[in-house]
């Protein structure tokens, strides 16, 4: 279970949101571009840092202003970002092994994502598809308590952006997590979310 | 011909060598701490470190003489912790040598840590990877050809050091005469042949070293772009 209560001073407005997300959810973020969704992600991950208020996840608090503040490296959160960003340099089995808690579930992760055969592979050699099963497998290998994904599919074509969407409801059924999307497409949204959230400029709209 | 003493070339490989280290882990370090951080005063301070770029090395010579001369701030404070004098020794070629090829050490690795994306370093970070770990791992080998070619330029930049050199380290044979000073005094003297020995070897030295790195770079720095993709 994860609960945010944040505020935070963005250029133009006041980023203020109260949630919460349960192991069960798949929480849809939905709003025009640069009403602080992607801010609500890395407040969350400790990218950013709020001005005031408390993140909490599984009992354990991450963020409380002038209390707490986790590092990022200790909060067991997975981000999957917008362009991956998959270690260029390394092959895809050296990106999932990276943070992996086991090498048995990370294998089995890649079995489950039908990446198995690109592990030696490296990212620039792949499709955008595949990027992002490596992406997300890389991001479950840590074994997280709760997964960001910032509009993961918007790169990718219809067809495989189907599929995506299948897997990602397929691995929230078999590892129970809270999980907190982004995205811009309201047939997405419509389609993953268990609820949605309407953002504009920094506040949800009842 | 027969007569030539090597001893400048020997000591300009010595002394280019040890600054190119220092400036190396320095202006790594400083340009990874730097670049990718937003702090109060940050134009100012770049501006101070990139300064011996753009300033003729005798400004710089003197700027060193005032700071380890006699009466200079560090100059003195080593005379009286150390009785130990800087200028005109050894130490103070290597020092000229740090001062003046840092910029361009700074400025590559600066631009080397921001080629790539932030978020790839963040990822790391959310997989619980130290910050350690993360610079070794991820930040480094991704900026090392950028770092390699501010390696190489520092390197020819400290080989090639006249200037500053002569203000703080003056001409003591066989102690700071290194490859430049030797070329200018031998004009002076006279003595051509040795002039166009020693320019006709630091200029091989310097078309090597960036025909080098150029062919380097254009097979490496792409290296892991899409544009690569077979």
């Amino acid at each position: 279970m994860l609960k945010v209560i944040i505020e935070k001073k963005l250029n133009h407005f006041n980023l203020v949101v109260d949630f919460q997300v349960t192991k069960e959810e798949i929480v849809v973020l939905f709003g025009p571009s640069g009403s602080g969704k992607t801010t609500i992600l890395n407040s969350i991950a400790g990218l950013t840092k709020a001005n005031s208020g408390i993140i909490k996840l599984n009992n354990r608090i991450l963020f409380e202003k002038n209390k707490t503040n986790i590092p990022i490296q200790q909060r067991k959160i997975g981000y999957l970002f917008q362009d991956y960003a998959l270690f260029p340099h390394l092959t895809v089995w050296k990106n999932i092994s990276y943070g992996m808690k086991s090498e048995e579930f990370a294998h089995r992760l890649m079995d489950e994502l039908g990446i198995a055969h690109l592990e030696n592979q490296y990212p620039y050699e792949i499709s955008g598809g595949e990027k992002q099963r490596v992406a997300i497998a890389r991001a479950f290998a840590t074994e997280p308590d709760l997964l960001l994904l910032d509009e993961p599919f918007s790169a990718l074509d219809d067809e495989t952006r189907e599929r995506s969407h299948e897997e990602l409801l397929r691995l929230h059924k078999l590892w129970k997590i809270p999980i907190i999307l982004v995205t811009h497409s309201k047939a997405e949204a419509e389609k993953l979310a268990s609820r949605i959230l309407y953002l504009d400029e920094g506040l949800f709209l009842k | 011909m027969t007569d030539i003493n090597l001893s400048p070339l020997w000591l300009s490989f010595q002394t280019a060598s040890i600054a190119t280290v220092i400036v190396f882990i320095v202006g790594v370090f400083l340009a990874r701490i730097i670049s990718r951080n937003s702090f109060f005063g940050k134009s100012a301070v770049e501006a101070i470190i990139l300064l011996p770029l753009v300033l003729p090395p005798t400004v710089v010579g003197f700027g060193l003489l005032y700071l380890f001369g006699k009466n200079g701030f560090l100059g003195r404070l080593l005379i009286d912790w150390f009785d130990f004098q800087v200028v005109f020794s050894w130490y103070a070629v290597i020092i000229a040598a740090v001062v003046v090829s840092f910029p361009l050490m700074y400025q590559s690795a600066a631009a080397a840590f921001q080629k790539y994306e932030p978020n790839i370093e963040n990822a790391a970070y959310t997989m619980g990877a130290s910050k350690w770990k993360v610079f070794w791992t991820i930040s480094f080998p991704l900026a090392w050809p950028g770092l390699l070619a501010g390696l190489v330029l520092s390197f020819a930049r400290a080989l090639g050091e006249f200037g500053a050199t002569l203000m703080l380290a003056g001409y003591i044979p066989n102690v700071t005469d290194t490859i430049p000073l030797a070329i200018y005094f031998a004009v002076e003297s006279g003595n051509m042949e040795m002039a166009t020995f020693w320019v006709v070897l630091i200029i091989s030295l310097g078309f090597t070293a960036i025909f080098w790195l150029n062919w380097w770079s254009k097979r490496n720095m792409m290296r892991y772009s899409d544009s690569q993709k077979k």
